[in-house]
């Protein structure tokens, strides 16, 4: 199928921090109305919206409700996505090409301040086998990452130079939680999370929102911002249970990749994508997904970041926002993710524009040591 | 764990245990004036709708039917209307204290004059004769109050 | 209107207050085989799953994930939609987003809860605000009891009619082998004798003032699956295809304390949309068939006045001329409806499926006896949510 007829119009993002005092409500009004200013129109012209949240992070059942008005829900349909706000814009390009819709409001919020991480993430196990083993995000991590350095012989000294890279490239974002000049031995030196995963290694918990307009053709005219046309959406799940998985062998995220090039006609990623923008929860999955991507051959993660060509200024520039490791704001990150692309095609990405970046890769991940893969390829 | 002695072929009975999620939940800072308001003087504060004029109990930063941001606060009268209710006698754990809640209580939505919206609270009353659609209610409080909405002892019928 | 499309097959498990004997990803998986044979297609055929359910009724984040080796979706596109009490006609209704689109050609939808897995009722509070509602709110019995409050305060309604709402639909379920609900001593009795019967007995308790037990719904273990086909594909699957000529949802309301507690103005708002989309203008006369979301009793009264299907205050006059009994102008649940079986993710798929099996003609012993060619489906869900979704016989224009 060809894609053309759904392009992002407008965009917005609250700063991201721990401990922000606003409600969901107010975060959410925030990023909404700041997508709808980029995107040159008002409430009045989206006819109709998806809310990105989750019940556990949020410490509520239906955790959308609370942002109803804040999202401009009256008297529009409206749902709701539970996972990462990238699934949230994959629904909301379903519906903008249903044909029932022109443009479409996604928003996506969390407070990670409110509630615990690891028991949050605690949740997403199986019950009977392996909650009771205290397993969470960042130890199911620690056993991937254990897993692709036997697998590649990357080591830690290469996730480290990710986290340097990425909380470097944070310093030039004015929305970012954690930018910071460091070095591979400060991530080396840095405290012990879950061997070989260091503090360094992991994102920050944050606070946020983010929200994008989406328009198809007809819908156009309600709205005065450059479209970044989605070129390419792809998204696919593989198994659930760590032991059934290869944990170092990203196939989801390959099978989603290949997809999207092929819808946005690409056939070299590396070299016809201007920027992409990686779910890099941990610092070792960024290399993972060079390889999922297609930007590295298999094992060849590592080799790809020494080699610069990921670095600000490289052949092609990954996370020039700071990524994850530099502002995790669960559920929203994805959506940011794709906000940064956008960004980034339209050449408004400020002081983390990559010059003349035409065609950009967003990516997010939901499930344990990113089960499931979502990617959109977006252009001016 | 236990093993159904009637049925040997039934399988083991697995409790994963309770599941215990804390959360640190945010008071908006007009929610906060709210309930100082009620802490400190015993009296209710809405928000007012610059668009609409519509006032919000309990107060909340958006109109919804404007999508308008809302800052200003009134005052509305610590009496009202009963705009829905019930008598409540199942008992049932609340999973905000783990504790079960006692039984019967009457529990209705009362609409603050001066307010267009709300606000839902504990009747003193589980008269089925007193507690009706349209009753008219007064706030009793707390003498020592914390700033919770608890700081409200319930209302009680006044007529 | 994009792509259209149709429902080309359907599953479900029986309904049952516990089935102990199978995991949650076990007992999605009995729906998807359910759903899978009944359109005659392997899990290969899929192109998408979504799927949907309440994170806190059983514990589980990130269910989507959870469940891919039940649902089928390992190596495919899934994500999850949740929306409350309408999580299962969200799902059906992204579903059908999914087709509409062109992204995908046969998607499964799947809504699945198991109940008995952990405390319905301290579950359903956490959906009240936490300074606001939660501290005097009781679950959906508290909530409901509140709406019937009103209900027979505007307009005179009694406990009888409330009761007579019960009666039909624990009379149409058993007729349905899949409601958890099966009252056998109910079979055969005269409506009247039965209303009588409830009022009268002392073993049907008050809940909270007004609703007593017979005004609930039950809390339910089961799983249900759709599948959704593309036009082109869909009359290659079905003989009969139940198409879907609109859908619409609206939800206003972030606090209890909001709602005009007179009238459900989003089920009216919704069910007016999708009313204009497929031109229907007397909806008593055109639609034939009804799987309402109706979690209590006086819900069958005053929510038929918000659909459009009689004016205000009139539902108890519908419901006692036998208008939506089995045999009446409007058949109202056939299934037995949500009084009969609550599994709470699942039941708006189950609606927008035995929807569908009225069109295909596939519904057996609870088949209505008049021609089926448009049927409707509601969600209702906290603070008022509404989904609805009209089907067809006829593909729409």
């Amino acid at each position: 199928m060809k894609m053309e007829e759904v392009a992002v119009v407008g965009a917005g993002q609250t700063v991201f921090g721990f401990d922000r005092k606003e409600t969901f409500e107010e975060l959410v009004f925030e990023a909404a109305t700041a997508a709808l200013s980029d995107a040159g129109g008002s409430i009045g012209d989206i006819d109709n919206i998806v809310t990105v949240s989750n019940d556990f992070w949020d410490g509520r059942t239906i955790s959308s409700m609370s942002v109803m008005s804040a999202a401009g829900s009256w008297n529009k349909d409206i749902s709701t996505v539970e996972g990462d706000g990238m699934f949230g814009a994959v629904y909301g390009m379903m519906r903008t090409l249903s044909g029932s819709f022109d443009a479409t409001l996604v928003v996506a919020h969390v407070k990670g301040s409110e509630g615990r991480m690891n028991l949050i993430t605690n949740g997403m196990f199986d019950p009977i086998y392996q909650r009771p083993l205290g397993i969470d995000a960042t130890i199911s991590a620690a056993l991937q990452a254990r897993c692709y350095m036997e697998r590649t012989g990357a080591g830690e000294e290469d996730f480290a130079r990710v986290s340097v890279k990425n909380h470097g490239n944070g310093l030039r974002n004015p929305h970012a939680h954690l930018g910071m000049e460091i070095t591979i031995d400060d991530v080396m030196r840095s405290r012990k999370i879950s061997d070989p995963l260091k503090l360094y290694d992991c994102s920050p918990v944050s606070d946020g929102a983010a929200a994008i307009v989406l328009s198809n053709r007809r819908g156009l005219k309600r709205f005065r911002q450059k479209p970044a046309w989605i070129r390419g959406a792809a998204y696919c799940s593989d198994s659930y249970t760590l032991g059934y998985r290869d944990l170092a062998d990203p196939r989801a995220l390959r099978a989603a990749a290949q997809k999207a090039y092929r819808m946005a006609g690409i056939a070299n990623p590396l070299k016809e994508l201007d920027a992409a923008e990686v779910y890099d929860a941990y610092s070792y999955m960024e290399l993972m997904w060079y390889e999922g991507l297609g930007l590295a051959a298999e094992g060849k993660g590592a080799e790809l970041l020494r080699s610069g060509a990921t670095e600000t200024g490289g052949e092609l520039p990954v996370n020039p926002s700071g990524g994850t490791l530099s502002a995790h704001p669960v559920l929203v990150a994805g959506l940011v993710r794709l906000i940064e692309a956008v960004l980034q095609v339209r050449g408004d990405a400020g002081r983390r524009q990559v010059p003349g970046a035409k065609r950009a890769l967003a990516h997010g991940i939901n499930g344990p040591c990113g089960q499931c893969h979502a990617v959109m390829i977006v252009e001016a | 764990m236990t093993k159904d002695k009637k049925n040997p072929n039934e399988l083991l009975y697995i409790t994963s245990g309770e599941m215990y999620q804390p959360y640190r939940y945010t008071l908006s800072s007009l929610s906060g004036r709210f309930l100082t308001e009620i802490k400190e003087k015993k009296k209710f504060l809405g928000v007012k709708c610059p668009e609409c004029g519509r006032v919000y109990v309990p107060p909340r930063a958006v109109c919804g039917r404007c999508y308008a941001r809302m800052n200003e606060m009134v005052q509305v009268s610590d009496e009202g209307e009963v705009v829905a209710c019930a008598i409540v006698e199942f008992g049932f754990v609340d999973p905000s204290t783990g504790i079960e809640r006692p039984v019967p209580y009457g529990t209705a939505f009362i609409r603050l004059d001066g307010a267009d919206t709300a606000l839902s609270h504990f009747l003193d009353c589980v008269d089925r004769e007193k507690l009706k659609v349209g009753a008219r209610v007064r706030a009793v409080f707390e003498e020592e109050r914390t700033g919770s909405i608890m700081d409200i002892k319930h209302f009680e019928v006044i007529d | 209107m994009g792509r259209r499309a149709a429902i080309v097959g359907f599953g479900q498990t029986k309904g049952s207050s516990s089935r102990r004997d199978v995991t949650g990803v076990e007992l999605i998986n009995e729906a998807v085989r359910a759903a899978l044979a009944d359109a005659g297609l392997g899990i290969g055929d899929i192109d998408a799953v979504v799927i949907g359910n309440m994170d806190h009724f059983e514990g589980v984040n990130y269910v989507d994930m959870w469940s891919v080796e039940g649902s089928g979706g390992v190596m495919k596109p899934v994500f999850k939609v949740t929306t409350g009490g309408t999580t299962g006609t969200s799902v059906a209704i992204s579903a059908y987003y999914h087709v509409a689109s062109g992204m995908f050609d046969r998607v499964l939808a799947i809504g699945w809860e198991k109940n008995s897995e952990s405390d319905t009722t301290g579950a359903i509070i956490t959906a009240y605000d936490p300074f606001w509602e939660r501290p005097n709110m009781a679950g959906a019995i508290g909530g409901l009891a509140v709406d019937a409050s009103r209900y027979m305060h505007d307009y005179g309604a009694t406990e009888r009619d409330g009761a007579r709402v019960t009666v039909r639909e624990r009379l149409h379920a058993l007729n349905n082998p899949f409601a958890h609900l099966q009252q056998e001593w109910m079979r055969g009795k005269d409506a009247v004798f039965l209303v009588d019967a409830l009022v009268a007995s002392k073993e049907n308790k008050v809940l909270a003032y007004p609703l007593r037990m017979s005004d609930m719904c039950p809390r339910t273990d089961a799983a249900a699956a759709l599948i959704f086909a593309a036009e082109g594909t869909a009359e290659k699957i079905a003989p009969i295809p139940a198409w879907v000529l609109a859908v619409a949802n609206r939800h206003n309301f972030v606090y209890y304390g909001d709602l005009d507690w007179s009238r459900n103005e989003t089920l009216e708002a919704a069910a007016k949309k999708v009313f204009a989309t497929a031109g229907i203008r007397e909806p008593l006369k055109e639609v034939d068939v009804c799987e309402l979301y109706l979690p209590y009793s006086y819900a069958g009264l005053a929510w038929m006045e918000s659909i459009g299907f009689c004016g205000p205050g009139q539902g108890p006059q519908l419901l006692w001329d036998g208008v939506t009994d089995m045999d009446g102008e409007l058949p109202v649940n056939p299934s037995g409806g949500v009084m009969s079986s609550n599994p709470i993710g699942a039941t708006g798929i189950i609606r927008v499926g035995e929807a569908a099996i009225q069109i295909m003609r596939k519904a057996g012993t609870r088949q209505v006896g008049k021609d089926v060619n448009v049927a409707m489906a509601t969600g209702f869900g906290g603070c008022y949510w509404a989904d609805v979704m009209l089907l067809g016989r006829k593909k729409p224009v």
